[in-house]
């Protein structure tokens, strides 16, 4: 850290970053606003080269990944901020971005009795106990506390299947052979602006490995949280499966409300090998900004991408996106192996003043390789919802077949809804079929519902429930319960 | 409540459709009442209002009521959305009822009775105890299993889309229940079930207004009053012959 002194942004000087006025933003709903009074540790802001070097050395990294780092950051310099979608929003200041905050503790924590009691408090209160007593029995959890993973359970048993299950920043030193291997090897370091900029510094996020033959004896979990009013969060998921294995793994986000925007910029890879298979669910509540007036919010721009090297391998992404001022994410798989399985189930609610601009890439190079898209898009108030997609079918994936269905259903108000969907064949040999769809709820059906004594309201949410249900049921059971409930409660307050 | 002489008061009921410069009148004075226990049946020709009046009544956001009331049990309830005068016991069956892909029809069947259970301060049915209400309700009006797993009216013929409306009455036992030409597009058989349905509702706490075009379904349930509607207005009053009377001559004696 020493010889970065002279570069001002890069102090790391450690400051207290707890926020005093709790919740900035009034005037909705969002229950997970509210922010953890711990005391962090975080460098200043801005980003140059000493920025990535002290990260890299503050976690102690082998120089393969600070060359990955450098790398990354080079490229990054030359890159542009892509300005294709659909969303609009002021440019970002990058130097403005505090790079690298955590919770102010041992560098290395033996238990959970290590962890600052007011972080597992907050995650306590977000309905995510990670004490031994009251986890959940069926779900293993990694809980990451702004850029760094504060706890993961049930790791014993899950190492009793061989299943490793822990913060990549802790399988970068116990692994680095997988690391080195697989990280970058699906989203390369280059492969868009906000992915270069992840693999420059991003901090923590969950590492999953599972050894052959194997199924991974519970469901995966990694939980983010972001509390840190000027840091951006930037982690890193890396999940293998082996021959013949399996693993569900799902993924869940808040953070409290803050007039200010923060960036997210994540980077998650998925390899499969033959025959393995990854199913990977979201459930994303980011806080999207003060409904009325727009201000605030999560950046949400993240590159999710799934590899199926082996043969009949299969990955399914399923995403139920409500929170966010901007997302900008497109769960994609390349599908390498023969008659590998590539799947994307999306449900996107947008309400207040949000933008999404989501939806997915198959790309088919392996023979009679199969993918299905459904997407669901709900617009209300002035919101804006578009579906991407891009299906691309390669000159030697013959045999290969694509459904794909997309349904835009617009809630009243100002709100729009789009569907950008691109189709590329290069064989006459495959199949590629395109639905799509756009309906209102209509004033007859509220009223039919109303006619029966269901209040206007819990009619709007019974029939978004049902619109989306295609999605929901690919989801693990409470999880769709969740995001039922999410979506409800989003609704609530978006009826004209 | 008990105090009232009749269980549902229409007085001097005016309704409009449309904003500022597109306005038309519809209802222009109804005088309506309706005693618990009876049985009236409305009549009359293409564009008289009747759908109109049975929407306003249960609070269809389109109309906009200009002039008059409309109390049930004494109460005004124009005041009210239409799920709180549902709730209040209103039930009306639609002509046309509409389509509602992705919900499922026992799941909306449960939810509207227990936002009845609610409403009267009773616990609410968990799905093995509605099931059983269900089933009994759709054994009597002849219905199979499928209709529970698809989506609401999706796909239902004209006739199957009817006996959904009875199979909901049935569920929520309203108080009034106002059945807008249940019995258009029923072939002879299930206008049987139909007429059976309404019959079994039918009792000394309960009123029926049926609207209807025809004599036929008055065959089946017997009427205690008929009216005429044309032009907005109720133009004739009688008792069951007036139904025939109609049927055998027409509306335009009454008209002019």
């Amino acid at each position: 850290m020493d010889n970065a002194a002279n570069k001002a942004p890069a102090s790391a000087v450690p400051t207290n970053a707890s926020v005093g006025a709790p919740t900035v933003a009034n005037g909705d709903d969002y229950k997970f606003g509210f922010t953890t009074d711990v005391e962090m540790e975080k460098f200043g802001k801005g980003l140059n080269e000493d920025v990535i070097r002290a990260i890299s050395k503050k976690k102690n990294e082998p120089a393969f990944l600070l060359d990955f780092r450098l790398k990354a950051y080079k490229k990054w310099l030359t890159m542009k901020e892509p300005n294709w979608a659909h969303v609009k929003y002021p440019a970002i200041d990058y130097q403005d971005i505090v790079y690298f905050a955590q919770p102010k503790q041992k560098p290395t924590l033996t238990g959970l009795d290590e962890v600052d009691p007011e972080i597992l408090k907050t995650f306590e209160k977000l309905g995510i106990p990670l004490d031994e007593q009251k986890r959940l029995s069926n779900v293993a959890v990694d809980a990451v506390f702004d850029s760094v993973s504060v706890a993961t359970t049930h790791k014993k048993k899950l190492m009793e299947h061989g299943v490793i299950f822990c913060s990549i920043s802790e399988a970068v030193h116990e692994y680095p052979e997988l690391i080195e291997e697989y990280l970058g090897s699906v989203v390369p370091v280059a492969d868009n602006f906000y992915a270069a900029l992840n693999s420059a510094v991003f901090t923590d996020g969950s590492f999953v490995y599972i050894p052959p033959d194997t199924k991974c004896p519970m469901e995966l979990s990694t939980y983010f949280r972001i509390n840190t009013e000027e840091s951006g969060q930037f982690e890193r998921t890396l999940i293998v499966c082996a021959e013949n294995s399996y693993v569900s793994y799902l993924e869940g986000c808040t953070a409290p409300k803050f007039d200010t925007n923060q960036l997210h910029a994540a980077v998650v890879e998925l390899v499969t090998l033959d025959n393995a298979e990854i199913k990977y669910s979201t459930v994303q509540n980011w806080y999207s900004g003060d409904p009325k007036t727009g201000k605030g919010g999560i950046y949400n721009f993240v590159t999710k991408r799934g590899k199926c090297l082996g043969r009949k391998s299969k990955i399914s992404w399923t995403q139920v996106e409500t929170g966010s001022a901007i997302t900008w994410k497109y769960p994609s798989c390349i599908l390498v192996g023969e008659e590998s399985v590539g799947e994307f189930y999306s449900v996107a609610l947008t309400n207040g003043y949000m933008q999404a601009d989501t939806g997915t890439k198959m790309i088919h190079l392996g023979k009679n390789t199969k993918s299905s898209i459904i997407s669901k898009g709900i617009a209300s108030d002035h919101s804006s919802n578009a579906y991407r997609g891009l299906v691309r079918i390669g000159k030697n994936a013959t045999g290969s077949r694509n459904f794909s269905q997309c349904d835009s259903m617009l809630v009243g108000g100002e709100s729009s809804a789009h569907t950008f969907p691109y189709i590329e064949t290069g064989n006459a040999a495959s199949q590629v079929e395109h639905e799509a769809s756009t309906s209102k709820i209509s004033e007859d059906q509220l009223f039919y519902f109303q006619s029966r004594g269901v209040p206007r309201e819990e009619a709007i949410s019974m029939i978004v429930n049902g619109f989306c249900k295609d999605v929901f049921n690919q989801l693990p059971m409470e999880f769709a319960v969740e995001a039922q409930k999410l979506l409800a409660l989003k609704l609530e307050n978006s009826v004209g | 409540m008990a105090t009232a002489d009749y269980m549902l008061e229409v007085k001097d009921l005016h309704a409009t459709i449309g904003e500022e410069s597109a306005i038309t009148q519809i209802l222009k004075g109804i005088n309506l009442s309706v005693k618990a226990g009876e049985v009236h049946a409305i009549m009359g020709p293409n564009g008289s209002g009747k759908s109109t009046l049975s929407k306003v009544i249960a609070g269809h956001p389109d109309y906009t009521v200009s002039k008059g009331v409309v109390l049930l049990n004494g109460e005004n309830i124009l005041e009210l959305e239409a799920d709180e005068r549902s709730r209040k016991g209103i039930f009306l069956g639609f002509q046309y009822p509409v389509e509602i892909p992705g919900v499922n029809n026992a799941e909306f069947l449960r939810m509207a009775y227990n936002q009845k259970r609610k409403a009267e301060g009773k616990e609410e049915a968990d799905p093995l105890d509605f099931e059983e209400i269900l089933d009994a309700r759709m054994k009597i009006l002849d219905m199979d299993d499928r209709y529970k797993e698809r989506a609401i009216n999706e796909g239902f013929s004209g006739g199957e889309k009817k006996r959904n409306e009875i199979l909901q009455m049935a569920i929520l036992d309203p108080a009034l229940a106002i059945l807008d030409e249940t019995d258009s597009g029923l072939d002879v058989d299930a206008l049987k079930i139909v007429a059976g349905g309404i019959n079994r509702l039918r009792g000394p706490g309960k009123a029926i207004v049926l609207i209807t075009h025809y004599q036929r379904l008055l065959d089946y349930v017997q009427p205690d009053v008929v009216h005429v509607l044309s032009g907005g207005k109720i133009v004739q009053t009688g008792d069951k012959e007036l139904a025939l009377e109609v049927e055998k001559k027409g509306y335009d004696w009454l008209v002019k």
